[in-house]
């Protein structure tokens, strides 16, 4: 073995692995509906290339070659486990099936079902964004955990469990029929978004495993919006996570202070992404058919819009929280919307329009709520009650830059 | 796949309800063991007599205990079954929605444990 071959084997599995890993796992686990063991035999299948490879050189068709290995292993380990008649009958129903596809000049593409697979209704929802990355990307469960700040023993049974309930439960893999496909393409969507924000909350990209986790939810994204062009709200999740994304570097000082977005250099901004987004949404628009991933793609464009050309849209901005309260009734946008009011009829109709801690426990300890309330009360002039909401907000964050800000914002309150 | 769609009801209902409500109530599960058995997807089915009728036992220290009642107290009682055979838990869940149970009660939907041949 060379050592050039060695780094060439190694870099070409890595490529392969980059770009088909999801295709393959979807593709054996079509044919045996069983997660687990579609893994595993790719992984043991990466592992044997990564010895081949640099003797024998690397295939033609490094992906077929893949699955032909992995294959092997997945009939061998059947074999091994059951040899009564019936596990010979769908033993020779499996291998057919693997043969024949095998054979496929192209390996069709199921990454979409699987991710319908992985969201399914009958898949406890938090565990459905873990599971989407760990089983279409191959993230392992200790990056995941820490990612969702979960311990990895726990992350990794809980990721078991949602795939023995796949294999057992008779869970399928297929695009849901067009009449239930936009409660289900919903559920996948979610899954791709809750993936994002957890990469999000480390803006400065300080945090390796956190700033990977937004590429692969845009990557997810690409693969939705590829396989299905015409859902309107997958165009606008892939819109709204770039506008997000294009905004990386101006979050960020040199020192890694945060800078709201008002304060941001559009300069730093990523155009090339941002018009992306805007195509993207407006490709959407032409479908007629609003929903809460478009609706906020257009509010980051308006926000966007009015930074940089300075014309206040705020009256805009109130209208698309208005219409996405509706749609999508959390506190979060409620808060967002107190912010915007804020801004087009003064702090104190913002602090009137936030909603009240009393009336929903899950505001006491949710940092943004505790955040705006300190902002507008600071602008509305009580000082005393902006202190506190500022005590409180920086208690609440777990980003030390946020953190610093939010003191710097206490500390320049007129006492 | 065979699944057992287990009816979930507050069976206190049923003796609150008219002679006409009842009539129609049986009817529509009739309709619906009727549709089922069209498709070709039923294994079986069975409608349960009230919990006041259960009778509970477990071995304890090799003597039989037995209670009167049923198994758990809850708000809701397992008032029946439909045993069916469907290729994968969306076409499950898609039967289980047309149970009448579903609009008044809860259906829980098990696969079931294929043993070996």
């Amino acid at each position: 073995m060379t050592v050039e071959g060695g780094e060439q084997a190694r870099s070409t599995a890595d490529q392969v692995a980059r770009r088909s890993y999801g295709k393959l796992v979807a593709f054996l686990v079509a044919r045996t509906r069983n997660v687990a063991a579609a893994e595993d035999a790719l992984s043991e299948a990466f592992a044997t290339a990564l010895k081949d490879w640099p003797e024998k050189g690397c295939p033609a068709s490094p992906e077929a070659w893949l699955l032909t290995v992995a294959r092997r292993k997945i009939i061998d380990s059947f074999r091994g486990q059951r040899r009564d008649e019936a596990a010979m009958e769908q033993l020779q129903v499996l291998s057919d099936g693997l043969d024949a596809a095998a054979t496929a000049a192209e390996i069709p593409d199921q990454r979409l079902a699987l991710m319908f697979a992985c969201a399914h209704p009958a898949i406890d929802p938090s565990i459905r964004a873990p599971l989407v990355l760990q089983v279409v990307l191959g993230l392992d469960a200790k990056t995941i955990a820490s990612a969702f700040l979960a311990s990895p023993a726990a992350m990794s049974k809980r990721l078991v469990r949602a795939k023995e309930k796949i294999r057992e439960a008779g869970i399928p893999f297929r695009i849901p029929e067009r009449d239930e496909l936009p409660g289900r393409l919903g559920a996948v969507l979610d899954a791709i978004y809750a993936a994002f924000t957890e990469g999000w909350t480390d803006p400065g990209g300080a945090d390796v495993i956190r700033r990977d986790l937004t590429g692969e939810a845009l990557f997810l994204a690409r693969v939705v919006t590829e396989l299905l062009p015409d859902e309107p709200e997958a165009l606008g999740l892939l819109a709204l996570m770039l506008h997000a994304e294009a905004r990386r570097a101006a979050r960020r000082q040199a020192q890694g202070e945060y800078v709201p977005l008002a304060q941001q250099d559009p300069a730093l901004w990523n155009s090339a992404m941002m018009w992306e987004a805007e195509a993207l949404l407006s490709r959407a628009s032409a479908m007629v058919s609003i929903g809460r991933y478009q609706l906020e793609a257009a509010l980051q464009s308006a926000h966007v819009h009015r930074c940089r050309t300075g014309v206040r849209n705020w009256a805009e901005v109130v209208q698309l929280y208005d219409a996405l309260y509706a749609l999508a009734g959390s506190p979060v946008v409620a808060i967002n919307r107190a912010l915007a009011i804020a801004e087009l009829d003064g702090a104190q109709a913002g602090l009137q329009a936030m909603p009240q801690v009393e009336g929903d426990a899950r505001l006491s300890d949710y940092q943004p709520y505790w955040a705006a309330r300190a902002e507008l009360l600071a602008r509305a002039g009580s000082h005393e009650e902006a202190r506190h909401a500022y005590e409180v907000a920086t208690g609440l964050e777990r980003d030390p830059a946020v953190r610093d800000f939010l003191q710097r914002r206490q500390a320049a309150l007129p006492d | 796949m065979q699944y057992l769609l287990m009816l979930y009801l507050k069976e206190s209902d049923w003796p609150a309800m008219t002679k006409a409500q009842q009539e129609q109530g049986v009817a529509a599960y009739g309709a619906y063991t009727e549709a089922l058995t069209k498709a070709n997807v039923l294994k079986g089915t069975n409608r349960l007599r009230p919990t006041s009728d259960a009778t509970t036992i477990r071995v304890a220290d090799g003597k039989p205990q037995v209670l009167d009642g049923p198994y758990a107290d809850s708000k809701e009682q397992l008032g029946g079954y439909y045993m069916i055979d469907v290729p994968d838990l969306d076409a499950a869940i898609s039967w289980a929605a047309r149970c009448p149970t579903a609009s008044h009660g809860t259906v829980e939907v098990r696969p079931i444990w294929e043993m070996y041949r």
